[in-house]
């Protein structure tokens, strides 16, 4: 079977591995709000160097951290292309027509550092928890129901839903489907696309007959809960600390 | 069908029922199901087989005809709750039934529905999986087991709730003799067990059930 979200980083023994992820997501959210609205260069330069402590911690492969930050990246290489040569300030040098601002730059820079802490602090954080883990710690953490199970289900069916995808198109292929620019091709995908609407919408209409037959009643207990230890609670306030310190610097 | 003298488990009278754009599926449709039968149900694709079952868990709901189960008449949704927590259905396609990533927690779903608290919940998981051979599939991956060993964990689901009557769907298909086999043997071990299977499987039928009814035009006879 197709695997199509793989949790390579949720597997592991490290520090971070092992913390409760309730502590997990509230130091991530604490982290992110932070430093999305901060912009003093010398607590966001202690943000970045606090997320790569992190992501050292959690002994994650260097290689897959840099190639899930070479995607973000190459997003943020979008606004350097255009950014410096269309925000408002000083001009500090001139290319043919073009002028760069000072303040163009400082912002992608700003950017730049911002955006990369944050996807390094869910990386060392976040993706070092099961999925279900962290569906079970929001709910934990007193978020709706209905969201977290939104959560949840969004993840567990896109397996199914992309396998039931793959046998469609296979259909397609072994009956001699090319994609071609006309009009048969453009029929034949919109088929396609409606089939597994509306097979989705009849596995979500059996998957829920199948939980009210076991006694659904809206809620979802959870089997074990989590045990908050001593440790995660120094790590989190060690963590946390840390955060708030860095947002003092001068 | 003869009369007993306790009363059916199970009673349906002059059902009718109909799916939009089709013709009746069941008119003046009679059944009646008592406990300790082992019953096997076949007939054409089509016929209602699994439209029966879903009437008796309530996931459909007839125009007309009384569903007495348990000797109180169904009608609402929630005259069903009680019904649900009773009779247990295990369906057809195990990607249906198997929604938690785990196995352990996918069976604790059921009892847990039914409040039980962590420490009976944990007894039952651990005594369904021995009974059914499942154990140490705790913390498989639901979505990465065989076929057979999904059909499997969604019998466990189902059997953690100790329902008093098991409605399976056909419970064969696609596996091989050897999962079929350990089926086989799961069922007969509980002689006191009471079911409903949905099969074309001629020879587990056999196995497994002591008469066979027949769904043909909208009616049920025995075989």
């Amino acid at each position: 079977m197709v695997i199509l979200i793989k949790e390579k980083f949720s597997e592991g023994d490290s520090l971070l591995h092992k913390l409760d992820p309730r502590v997990k997501i509230i130091v991530a959210l604490l982290f992110s709000v932070i430093v999305a609205v901060s912009d003093k260069y010398t607590s966001l330069i202690g943000a970045l160097f606090f997320a790569i402590v992190a992501v050292i911690l959690a002994r994650l492969r260097t290689r897959e951290v840099i190639s899930r930050l070479l995607v973000v990246n190459s997003f943020i290489f979008l606004l350097w292309l255009m950014l410096p040569f269309t925000f408002p300030g000083k001009n500090i040098y001139t290319l043919g027509s073009l002028n760069i601002s000072q303040e163009g730059i400082k912002y992608a820079l700003l950017i730049t550092i911002k955006s990369n802490s944050i996807i390094l602090v869910g990386i060392a954080l976040l993706s070092t928890s099961s999925i279900f883990n962290l569906v079970h710690a929001l709910r934990h953490l007193y978020l709706p129901d209905k969201l977290t199970q939104l959560f949840f289900f969004t993840y567990r069916y896109t397996q199914t839903i992309h396998s039931e995808y793959i046998r469609l198109n296979n259909a397609l292929r072994i009956r001699g489907f090319k994609a071609q620019t006309n009009f048969h091709t453009y029929r034949t995908y919109a088929y396609l696309v409606g089939m597994m609407l509306v097979r989705s919408y009849d596995r979500s209409k059996r998957v829920y007959d199948a939980m009210l037959c076991r006694g659904f009643k809206g809620k979802l207990w959870t089997l074990n809960h989590f045990v908050f230890k001593k440790s995660d609670f120094i790590t989190g306030i060690v963590m946390i600390s840390c955060i708030t310190g860095v947002m003092l610097l001068p | 069908m003869k009369e007993r003298r306790s009363e059916a488990v199970i009673k349906i009278t002059d059902l009718l029922f109909a799916y939009p754009s089709r013709d009746y599926i069941f008119k003046k449709f009679n059944f009646n199901f008592f406990k300790g039968e082992r019953i096997g149900l076949v007939g054409s694709n089509g016929s209602g087989k699994t439209t029966l079952f879903h009437l008796i868990m309530g996931l459909l709901h007839p125009p007309e005809g009384k569903i007495k189960i348990f000797g109180k008449e169904r009608k609402a949704e929630n005259d069903f709750i009680e019904v649900r927590e009773k009779i247990g259905l295990v369906f057809q396609d195990p990607d249906d039934q198997l929604f938690s990533p785990t196995v352990a927690e996918d069976i604790a779903f059921g009892p847990l529905n039914l409040r039980k608290n962590q420490q009976e919940t944990k007894k039952i998981l651990k005594e369904t999986l021995e009974t059914l051979g499942l154990t140490g599939f705790e913390d498989r991956i639901t979505y990465n087991l065989s076929y057979g060993e999904k059909r499997l964990v969604s019998l466990a689901t189902v059997w953690a709730m100790q329902p008093e009557i098991l409605l399976l769907d056909e419970p064969t298909i696609w596996l091989d003799e050897e999962t079929i086999e350990k089926i086989v043997q799961i069922l007969n071990n509980h002689p006191h067990l009471s079911y409903i299977i949905i099969s074309h499987d001629k020879k587990f039928l056999k196995e497994t059930t002591n008469k066979t009814f027949k769904m043909i035009n909208g009616k049920i006879e025995k075989i």
